[in-house]
């Protein structure tokens, strides 16, 4: 059986500051298979983008990698050097960010940063980089591509500058894309163009997609599996059907209950009372279980670890069963 | 751990809680602010501040430090030429820096040269502050016309480096009066020039957070309840601009104690007969050759030394101002 | 784009005739005009008689007229002190410096975005720590004193260097070059470093400062994410958004070197046109002063021009913006 496509196992990262270490990862493990978009939804500050980030190498000091693995189609690419990670990025993990208005040079045409990119990751000439460039402008859905990859990124729309970001994450046919917040920062009439345009590429080359957004709207629309994030932990992970229609965490319980559903009435927008924690003052045991309606004596002192629940896993000692018949 | 992590905000106010005079107040309001604590903090500025201190007294003390009156001619004796630095083989007592060539003591003709350079960048400094800052406001408050006229003249003048205009400006009176002036009426020139080359910067910062409080609701207010424009603009708008001043003030009084030396360096500037740094180098700069190099060498390190002292107070003082400016 | 230009060019004519007005006035109510013409020892009625000739009994306006007129042909009078034609002397004394201020400008703009460019790399590294503070050292000396310093050491005490002059020159028409032989090379070593260390180490802050700015931003986060090497990202991506402000300094301190050149050539007793002005200034001699405004002026409009067309090239967004109409 082949392995999947990307495997993070008890990822742990930590910022050191002036007031000490700081835990924004902890203990994180999934899997993304080929062709699979595993949705990652949290708060911010939950560490979502930074379980992106880790994925591609690029925590830049303070912070860094300080414990787990990661595997990429098997290989491990977590300890590789700076050199190494790089022929990656890009090559075999395509990268894009939350605001395509500040994420391209703008004294480069838009051309010449793909050329660049492409140049640099595979054999191509000048001219083939070219030709493939305007290929994969109009895949993305530019209009008059061969037109079009002369201007500068100012000459574009926001929502024509993120399928340029999207053109430069896939170019060189990467096995893995991440996706940070990519629809936060347009307009609600282009977002779904985006994300139709990001599920479509993944279909079309069996790339695995890792979603990041805040948005469970996005998620529940896009991905075949979510992820639930909260400070620096996954609560529970599991098929987007499932996860939606019965949420097992409180946390989930409560973030489910917080999507408006067009036939639903206003009233069943639940509120979670309180906020996460800030990193520097994690509670002990559960990270939730200020907040928890549910939380008893264990949440206050013992971490609880993954426990699997059908085909979702869960965080949570609620359904610690085998703890409690031990106990009974 | 997380008892640690909180901040001990609590200190600066406990300190000038305990104040009673107004004067003990202000001494703890200064003691307890940020920018005191960043002051403690920085090693170097303690010294550059110590420094400038020092020099500022050395000025005012002159005449108590220094051997000789070394512009008394009177004082002066030719058997004491050319006398090297009291360390070196030739050195003698009481001349610590050696002497020039008319018997003059190095290190009593630098601090009475200090005296002068310090008195014009000071003076030069305050011109261009009182010319900036007012016509700063007026640009700012009354805007339309006055403000494009007087702020033209700043974009043009600004194209034109300092000490060019304070060379043609200097060039000009001297014209007017010829070479007849003396002392005290050059450093008056010097002042002036000075004075005129510099208000530009003041003119745009006050201008600047003047069109920003203008529209702020307390100047509103104030203009509701009948309070004249000039009283607004003195007691209310001005105060909020004091910071940045300070900074340029700072900085510029190294830039108007650089102008005053290049000037007199030039022959521009201080007469032979009341020197000040800039004119000691450039006598100094006359023996280069024939080996008394302490003639020049002091001058020149006291002026550098004086500069580098103000100039890093002003570094310190805009980063503690503005921490995001850094 | 065009009509943007035609502005600049526009605003560029209003300052060069506000400079114009300025000369004049010098020219016109400073200086006796007369004595521009006929030198010292012409009678009283050969004055009135030449008085009417040149019309200066005529309204201001008209011979403000005919002075900018003047100008325009090159025409700048007799030179009071050296009694021939100053736009000849000025012409002499041209390209000494403007080769000067151009050798000392390439060294203050390679050095300075190359050790800029290192230090915004290594923010934190002792090397580039240390360059600071030497560089604020340079910023604190005047131009005057580190000239003396190098004369010191170079030509005093190691006897390397020669201490004055441009060497040996070589003719081509009007221009003379001191950059042909070896001879000239040497003279002119101290006198451009000299020169280019003010604005050297201003152009090592500033693109240190943009450096790290420009390294925080999105556009090069993507760029790592890409996978591009990072010499690609450094001295592609992040130097070329890096250099866009850095245009503007470096054309505003390049007019700056040739007003500091001034200095300099005092110093190093350079035959340029700074020299020139310092003797014209302390000998009163009017129409090289005002000569020497209206031309460095020019140079600067000139510069400012440049800086402008310099901007439109590297921003892609200036250009459109321009094209659209205002």
């Amino acid at each position: 059986m082949t392995p999947p496509v990307l495997s993070v196992r008890n990822l742990r990262v930590e910022f050191a500051s002036r007031r000490g270490v700081l835990r924004a990862i902890d203990g994180v493990s999934f899997d993304i298979a080929k062709g699979e978009v595993l949705g990652v939804v949290g708060e911010s500050g939950a560490g979502k983008s930074v379980t992106g980030l880790a994925v591609i190498g690029l925590i830049d000091p303070p912070g860094r990698i300080s414990g787990g693995e990661i595997y990429l189609s098997g290989m491990r690419i977590d300890n590789l050097s700076p050199e190494e990670l790089r022929r990656i990025r890009g090559k075999r993990i395509g990268m894009i960010f939350q605001d395509p208005l500040t994420s391209l040079n703008p004294l480069y045409r838009i051309g010449d940063q793909l050329v660049e990119t492409l140049k640099t990751h595979t054999n191509l000439s000048e001219s083939a980089a070219r030709r493939r460039a305007i290929d994969l402008l109009a895949e993305v859905g530019i209009p008059a591509p061969e037109k079009r990859i002369d201007g500068y990124p100012h000459e574009f729309s926001g929502g024509m500058r993120q399928r340029v970001v999207i053109a430069l994450a896939i170019c060189a046919e990467p096995e893995l894309i991440i996706a940070d917040e990519p629809t936060t920062a347009l307009d609600v009439s282009v977002q779904a163009q985006i994300i139709a345009l990001i599920k479509r590429l993944g279909r079309d080359h069996g790339t695995a997609v890792m979603l990041v957004t805040h948005d469970m709207g996005v998620i529940a629309e896009t991905s075949d599996r979510v992820a639930v994030m909260y400070s620096g932990r996954i609560a529970e992970i599991g098929p987007v059907r499932d996860v939606v229609q019965s949420p097992l965490h409180p946390y989930a319980r409560g973030l489910m209950g917080a999507i408006p559903t067009l036939a639903g009435d206003a009233a069943r927008l639940v509120q979670i009372p309180g906020s996460m924690p800030r990193l520097s003052a994690i509670p002990p045991g559960c990270s939730f279980n200020p907040r928890c309606p549910f939380a008893f004596e264990r949440c206050r002192i013992e971490r609880p670890e993954p426990i699997r629940q059908g085909t979702q896993a869960v965080a949570c000692h609620l359904y610690d069963t085998a703890a409690k018949e031990t106990a009974a | 751990m997380t008892e640690a992590l909180v901040p001990h905000s609590a200190e600066p106010d406990a300190v000038s809680a305990h104040t009673g005079s107004a004067t003990a107040h202000l001494f703890g309001r200064i003691v307890g602010s940020d920018i005191f604590y960043s002051f403690r903090r920085s090693r170097l500025t303690m010294v550059a501040a110590a420094i400038t201190v020092l020099f500022f007294l050395l000025a005012i003390l002159a005449p108590f430090l220094a051997v000789q009156n070394p512009f008394d001619p009177a004082q002066l004796q030719l058997m004491n030429s050319r006398i090297s630095p009291l360390w070196t083989a030739d050195g003698q007592s009481p001349f610590l820096l050696g002497t020039d060539e008319q018997g003059r003591d190095v290190f009593s003709a630098i601090l009475y040269g200090l005296r002068i350079s310090l008195t014009v960048g000071v003076l030069g400094v305050l011109l261009a502050g009182t010319l900036g800052i007012s016509l700063g406001l007026i640009a700012g408050y009354f805007g339309g016309a006055v403000d494009g006229l007087i702020m033209r003249i700043a974009d043009v003048q600004l194209t034109f480096p300092a000490i060019l205009t304070a060379l043609l400006i200097n060039g000009v009176v001297k014209s007017v009066f010829g070479n007849r002036l003396d002392a005290m009426s050059t450093l008056a020139v010097l002042v002036f020039a000075i004075g005129l080359s510099f208000w530009v910067q003041y003119a745009r910062t006050v201008r600047g957070s003047v069109m920003v409080e203008k529209n702020k609701d307390y100047v509103a207010a104030a203009q509701l309840i009948g309070l004249p424009a000039h009283v607004i603009m003195i007691r209310h708008v001005l105060p909020n601009t004091m910071g940045p001043i300070l900074v340029i003030a700072t900085i510029n009084l190294a830039l108007a104690i650089i102008t005053e030396a290049t000037l007199s360096f030039l022959g521009s500037g201080m007469p032979d007969t009341m020197p000040s740094l800039g004119t000691l180098i450039r006598i100094g700069n006359n023996y280069l050759f024939s080996g008394e190099w302490w003639v020049v060498a002091f001058p020149g390190f006291a002026l550098a030394a004086l500069i580098l002292s103000i100039n890093l107070l002003g570094d310190w003082l805009r980063d503690a101002l503005n921490p995001k400016l850094r | 784009m065009i009509v943007f230009l035609l502005r600049r060019l526009l605003q560029s004519l209003a300052v060069m005739l506000a400079v114009a007005l300025i000369a004049f006035t010098l020219f016109r109510f400073v200086g006796d005009p007369i004595n521009g013409m006929v030198g010292q020892d012409a009678t009283q009625a050969e004055r009135d008689a030449l008085r009417q000739n040149l019309g200066l009994n005529d309204s201001v306006v008209v011979q403000f007229g005919r002075f900018v007129g003047r100008t325009v042909r090159g025409e700048f009078g007799l030179s009071y002190q050296l009694a021939r034609p100053v736009n000849q002397i000025i012409l002499e004394k041209m390209p000494a410096t403007l080769e000067l201020s151009l050798v000392a400008g390439l060294i203050a703009l390679l050095v300075g975005v190359a050790l800029g460019v290192f230090t915004g790399l290594r923010p934190r590294a002792a090397s580039s720590r240390f360059l600071l503070a030497v560089s604020l050292v340079g910023v604190s000396l005047p131009t005057f004193l580190i000239g003396i310093l190098l004369i010191l050491v170079f030509a005093v005490w190691l006897r390397w260097l020669p201490s004055y002059g441009r060497g040996t020159t070589e003719q081509f028409g009007w221009w003379t070059t001191g950059l042909l032989t070896i001879d000239g090379w040497r003279s002119l070593i101290m006198p451009a470093f000299t020169l280019a260390l003010y604005p050297m180490t201003l152009i090592i802050r500033l693109v240190r400062a943009e450096m790290l700015e420009v390294l925080r931003t999105d556009y090069i986060r993507f760029a790592r994410a890409r996978g591009l090497t990072t010499r690609a990202i450094h001295f592609g991506h992040a130097l070329k958004n890096t250099l866009v402000p850095v245009i503007t300094v470096a054309g505003l301190q390049f007019g700056s070197v040739i007003a500091f050149a001034i200095i300099t050539e005092t110093v190093f007793q350079w035959p340029g046109m700074g020299l020139l002005f310092v003797q014209a200034v302390q000998n009163v001699d009017i129409p090289i002063m005002a000569a020497y405004l209206l031309v460095v002026s020019l140079i600067f409009v000139t510069i400012n021009l440049i800086v402008d067309i310099l901007y439109t090239v590297v921003d892609p967004r200036l250009r459109s913006t321009i094209q659209r109409p205002a």
